[in-house]
């Protein structure tokens, strides 16, 4: 779960990590006990900002009261503001980029630092960006923290300082079982401090039941990706037409090729996952039904997931509610010859291989 | 031989007697695994399918010798019990529990590695040797005694790709399931490295899918260490960037990750590939 600048820096702060004084504004009333000239920073979960006019910088109230007006409700790469951050302006010596991330083949924490911050760390080249990798079963050590930190030639003070912020944003990346901490740019300020003037916190999902201080972040979902989530099912609305159900992530996405093979687009990504529950297929199939796809193309490889169980629980609702679009569907493994019988006798197309379901679908989406 | 796991296997189940864990100690009994202890706290004493029951896996490898352990219990205690297991000395591990936070798969990788111990997955299916044992949730009846080596980050799209070796007679020395999780035990390099030690193995297929860079590191190791001929398939070519498909593993983030990126790394490396997952059966017949 990406976390909103703001809540970020509250995380930050909580580790003792200095950040610019600054709250949510939600309306002119909250401009209040606030010392102009201020920053007013719209908070979206995604990157590039800056450049889309998210940020601005106000001189007196009028001036707020317009950019503010501005910035809330802006759309900015498909999210809109809702929550904008108001903070004091610092005055910078130097700007830092540091991150700790998970280096997944190394299956460790890497630390990111340059001093070339600010930037887009993408755009700034390999040999101005410093590594070090922590062994997670002892932890960082100060000659972790050394060995970048001296590569960044800093004053001995400075260097303290960063050093600090190193080992405390370590301590919040294992604490909150973090994917991703990044602060672009950290500086350091014309009084000498260091201070994370952004946030990029990323929390791992899988983790979140043992943060309860962590509240869930508003996804941007659509209204079936939403129900479908609630229920457990893996759906993901993409801009083609046809609608794919398989069972398991790698045998959808092989299953949206072979699409693609045969000049066809996936509409829906429905994975089924190892169920064996008629119940939880028929709820996924009502959902597909929903997404109004031209055709449904349902793929399965039994193994854990019985052929049979997942044809009675199409058969269900076909028989209940019809249907209004073809519907391929291409069967394998465990009780095959069952699930075949289940499917014709409701009235499917059957197909012999992928390649010819996808053909079909296909062709089908396609009007032919 | 085969790799990973054969007939000297002696599997414990931790999380027996739970649902799956009686249901597939009743499956891995059936394909011929040696499955010899369970253990679920406060269960001593019971047994499942005839399989007696331990406290902990301590017991379970002082009563029975098991040396292999099939990690079924729920995500937030796997951690403990991959511990537990390493601790009281078993050197493979195989974890099939999902949705275990990352940093707890983190420091159980780094544990097994520093206690010299295989460890595969977690959310893997599981490791199959045909004819000698099953350590997992993987479909018996798909497998067929042979000198395929396959190992795959994917589940149901292995189990298509084995039913299609099996189908045209070729059969699998060992078939692995890496797990589709970020963080995993054994990777492609570490399969790949087994089989080619494996004189059992011929042929080596390997299954990837887009998110991290473990299909282009094995590419890499290929051109360096492996002499038999390799095959792979990669699913998610046109999955868009930036959308979780299904689970964690398969993600393209920061243009990194890509099928076009891992498919070029496979070519270089000489790796033949299949457009279909049901393709690659009639190149391993072709060139393996």
């Amino acid at each position: 779960m990406k976390l909103f600048e703001y809540r970020g820096k509250e995380l930050f702060e909580k580790h003792d990590i200095s950040v610019p004084k600054g709250k949510l504004v939600k309306n002119e009333k909250d401009f209040s006990g606030l010392n102009f000239p201020f920053i007013l920073k719209a908070q979206v979960p995604i990157g590039g900002r800056g450049k889309a006019g998210g940020i601005k910088s106000v001189e007196n109230l009028k001036d707020a009261k317009e950019k503010f007006s501005q910035i809330m409700g802006m759309n900015i790469r498909g999210c809109t503001v809702r929550k904008v951050l108001a903070e004091e302006k610092i005055d910078i010596e130097k700007e830092l980029y540091l991150s700790i991330t998970l280096d997944r083949s190394k299956r460790m924490p890497l630390i990111m630092i340059s001093g070339e911050g600010g930037m887009d760390i993408e755009s700034v080249p390999d040999e101005k960006i410093f590594k070090e990798w922590v062994n997670p079963l002892i932890g960082i050590q100060p000659f972790n923290i050394r060995s970048v930190v001296s590569k960044l030639k800093l004053e001995k003070e400075e260097e303290k300082g960063v050093a600090k912020v190193i080992s405390k944003i370590y301590k919040l990346f294992r604490e909150y079982d973090c994917e991703l901490v990044e602060i672009n740019p950290l500086i350091i300020s014309k009084d000498g401090e260091v201070m994370a003037l952004d946030s990029k916190v990323n929390i791992n999902d899988d983790a979140l039941y043992r943060h309860p201080d962590i509240e869930p972040e508003l996804v941007e979902l659509t209204p079936l990706e939403k129900d479908a989530k609630n229920k457990g099912i893996a759906f993901i609305q993409l801009d083609g037409n046809i609608g794919v159900i398989a069972n398991g992530a790698g045998l959808t996405m092989a299953t949206l090729d072979a699409l693609t093979h045969f000049k066809g687009d996936g509409g829906v990504f429905l994975d089924l996952g190892g169920t064996d529950d008629p119940e939880k297929v028929k709820q996924a199939f009502e959902l597909m039904k929903k997404a109004k796809p031209k055709v449904i193309f349902l793929n399965l490889f039994g193994g854990i997931t019985k052929c049979d169980t997942v044809a009675k629980g199409v058969k269900a609702v076909i028989t209940k509610e019809g249907i209004d679009c073809p519907v391929i569907t291409r069967i394998k493994g465990c009780n095959e010859d069952i699930a075949k019988d289940i499917l014709k006798d409701a009235g499917l197309i059957t197909a012999a291989t992928l390649q010819d379901a996808a053909q079909k679908s296909c062709e089908l989406a396609r009007g032919a | 031989m085969a790799i990973f796991v054969d007939d000297k296997t002696k599997v414990v189940v931790q999380g027996a007697t739970g649902h799956q864990g009686m249901f597939h100690i009743g499956e891995m009994l059936d394909f011929g695994t040696k499955v010899v202890a369970g253990v679920t706290p406060g269960k001593a004493g019971q047994e499942v399918h005839g399989v007696p029951i331990f406290n902990d896996v301590k017991d379970a490898v002082d009563e029975t010798s098991a040396n292999t352990t099939l990690v079924l219990v729920p995500a937030r205690f796997a951690k403990d019990a991959v511990f537990e297991a390493l601790d009281a000395g078993i050197k493979t591990v195989v974890v099939i529990t999902e949705n275990i936070p990352f940093h707890d798969a983190m420091e159980f990788v780094h544990y097994a590695k520093y206690n010299d111990a295989v460890l595969v997955g977690p959310n893997s299916p599981g490791i199959a040797s045909p004819g000698k044992s099953k350590v997992g949730i993987l479909p018996g009846g798909i497998f067929l005694k042979g000198n395929v080596g396959v190992a795959s980050r994917s589940g149901t799209l292995t189990y298509e790709i084995v039913n299609s070796l099996s189908e045209k007679g070729m059969g699998q020395s060992t078939c692995v399931g890496l797990g589709g999780d970020p963080i995993t035990g054994t990777s492609f390099i570490g399969a790949l490295d087994a089989f080619e030690k494996d004189k059992d193995t011929k042929a080596v297929v390997l299954v990837g899918e887009i998110g991290g860079t473990a299909e282009e590191e094995a590419a890499e190791y290929i051109t360096k260490n492996i002499s038999k001929p390799v095959f792979a398939f990669i699913a998610g070519r046109t999955a868009p960037p930036g959308k979780r498909m299904g689970h964690a593993g398969a993600i393209i983030a920061r243009g990194k990750g890509t099928a076009a990126s891992k498919i070029k790394a496979f070519e270089k490396a000489g790796v033949k590939l299949a457009k279909f997952p049901t393709d690659i059966a009639d190149l391993v017949e072709k060139y393996g």
